[in-house]
């Protein structure tokens, strides 16, 4: 485990299961504090998603899991592990390298090929690994972006609504292949979406941010296959929706 | 997590096994394509013209052309098309166009070649520290506002009448456009890749290579267009400067005999150079950055 720096306090794990820990979080940028006396944790292998309105404050807790918030102020012990792999809304793959080079970006070792062609193969781009990033859909972008994080290994996943700028068809798909995804490899992940169904299909919790802490967080017990429609989804929809502060018709 | 993984298969979309989605999709457009022809943009500026591009100087050529036959351009002004083409001609036969040629390509390639690697050098410097900005970024600027040709007499008195005051003034004009390109298109450098190379734990070295130079390339072909135009500029000027070769030499002296045919020529073959040397930039920037040629096209 590694604690980032940055006016942060390293904290040295308990022999545990923990992947994240954070409490007492503060992030401000100027005088608004952005994050404020946030706690949470995440078991390794553990799926949680987070939901939130736009502007409370998820991309910034990502970020500093990631170790990405050179620019805010804060205070708070934070906890991650050594492998952080994080997926962007855009896939950011570097325009100037093909697919495959993409992929093996910051590997070392005689096998980061053969393993960066597994990775694209999980993704279903076999055969793609000559592509230059241009010629992808926004799909297979995603996808080649999701193998480039899977082949580090990683014990924590960050996502920032990795599916956000996807056609529903698409996102869909990307969904059934992060699941498969996660089922073979068992990160801990921490995915940020604003779509309350998508977050019930994919996670073991959902946690609600709002006000700079953790407002709910609730685990997901549903049956496999979650199926929106039965009474139990509809519930933990409603309740989610209600803490997101969207007004749900009664009946 | 639940287990959407029983359908997982189905999440491949490049296997290209779904016949009946593949044929509507082929068929669709063909039988519009029968039925209305290709469509047009409509707010476009129209259908391209086959060598469109050559109609406005075939039209001068022909204003030229007929002026001459019928003597409304004086020769002594303007030679005609024909003398022209006769005159390059005898130049050629006895050499002296191609040893004028080679010796102004000479100087103006030389030059390039010290102002890019200059240019270039003291961009990455400036791009890559604070530190090397802060020395170079100032005075590089203040050059810029310095037109090259305007140095030509401290030159002179520094380096004398010879080749290295004429190949240095080129060089000069050459690096400005190298370094304000190269050193822009390093310090903007998209900051997500930053991050992107950050979360990759990518090493200093390993960014420097894979991120900055190649992002900072398209950057430094286009300071390469500006830069061949520039040499090529300089060139004409300091080839007025008492030159004893050249093509502005061989200009110099047509003018003292008031010969108006050689100095086409002349102007010609300066034309011809540029648009051969900008011509070939735009062929090793296509190479170069082949991985945005579907935007390009
Ligand atoms: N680098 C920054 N500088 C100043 N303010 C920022 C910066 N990053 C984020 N913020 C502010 O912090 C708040 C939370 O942003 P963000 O974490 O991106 O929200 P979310 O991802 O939940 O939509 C926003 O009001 C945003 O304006
Ligand atoms: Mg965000």
């Amino acid at each position: 485990m590694a604690a980032h720096t940055g006016g942060l306090t390293a904290t040295v794990p308990e022999t545990g299961t923990a992947a994240v820990r954070i409490s007492g979080l503060v992030r401000a940028f100027g005088e608004r504090r952005v994050l404020d006396g946030l706690d949470l944790s995440l078991r390794a292998g553990e799926f949680v998603a987070m939901l939130g309105r736009s502007g409370s404050g998820k991309s910034t807790l990502l970020r500093a899991l990631a170790g990405l918030d050179h620019d805010a102020g804060g205070e708070g012990e934070l906890s991650a592990p050594d492998h952080v792999s994080v997926v962007f809304q855009d896939a950011r793959l570097l325009p100037w390298k093909r697919v495959l080079a993409n992929v093996t970006l910051g590997l070392s070792g005689a096998d980061a090929q053969e393993r960066a062609r597994t990775a694209l193969a999980e993704v279903g781009l076999a055969g793609r690994e000559d592509a230059w990033p241009v010629e992808l859909s926004g799909g297979e972008q995603q996808r080649v972006s999701l193998a480039r994080s899977l082949v580090r290994e990683p014990q924590l996943l960050l996502a920032d609504e990795p599916f956000g700028a996807l056609d529903a068809l698409t996102r869909a798909r990307m969904h059934t292949l992060l699941a498969r995804l996660y089922e073979r490899h068992r990160p801990a992940v921490l995915l940020v979406t604003h779509d309350v169904d998508e977050a019930i299909a994919l996670a073991d919790r959902v946690v609600v941010l709002d006000g700079g802490h953790i407002a709910a967080d609730l685990p997901v017990d549903l049956a496999a296959p979650r199926r929106p429609g039965t009474p139990e989804y509809a519930v933990l929809r409603e309740r989610l929706l209600v803490r997101l502060g969207v007004e749900v018709p009664s009946g | 997590m639940n287990t959407h993984t029983t359908e997982s298969t189905n999440a491949t979309d490049t296997t290209g096994r779904r016949p009946a989605l593949v044929r509507a999709a082929k068929d669709a457009p063909v039988s519009r394509t029968a039925r209305r022809g290709l469509a047009r943009r409509r707010l476009g500026p129209g259908l391209p013209i086959p060598y469109g591009r050559a109609i406005g100087p075939v039209l001068l050529l022909a204003i030229w052309s007929a002026g001459s036959a019928t003597g409304l351009i004086d020769p002594r002004n303007l030679s005609a098309p024909w003398t022209v083409v006769t005159t390059a001609g005898d130049l050629i036969a006895d050499g002296r166009l191609q040893s004028n040629v080679w010796t102004s390509a000479v100087r103006a390639l030389s030059g390039l070649a010290y102002g890019v690697a200059a240019g270039l050098v003291l961009a990455l410097i400036a791009g890559l520290s604070r530190l090397g900005e802060g020395l170079i970024d100032g005075p590089v600027q203040i050059k810029r506002s310095i037109p090259s040709l305007a140095l030509i007499p401290l030159l002179i008195l520094w380096f004398g009448i010879g080749e290295s005051m004429k190949v240095i003034t080129i060089a000069l004009g050459a690096l400005v456009p190298i370094y304000i390109h190269t050193h822009n298109a390093l310090r903007t450098i998209d900051s997500r890749y930053v991050e992107l190379a950050e979360t990759l734990g990518l090493s200093r070295p390993r960014f420097l290579l894979h991120i900055v130079l190649p992002g900072a390339l398209p950057g430094f072909l286009l300071g390469m267009r500006f830069a061949v135009t520039a040499s090529w500029l300089a060139l004409a000027v300091v080839e007025q400067v008492n030159a004893t070769s050249g093509i502005g030499y061989m200009m110099g002296l047509a003018r003292t005999y008031g010969q108006t045919d050689i100095i086409i020529v002349g102007l010609v073959v300066y034309g011809l150079l540029g648009l051969l040397s900008d011509g070939l930039v735009r062929l090793v920037e296509r190479k170069a950055l082949s991985w945005r040629r579907t935007l390009a096209d």
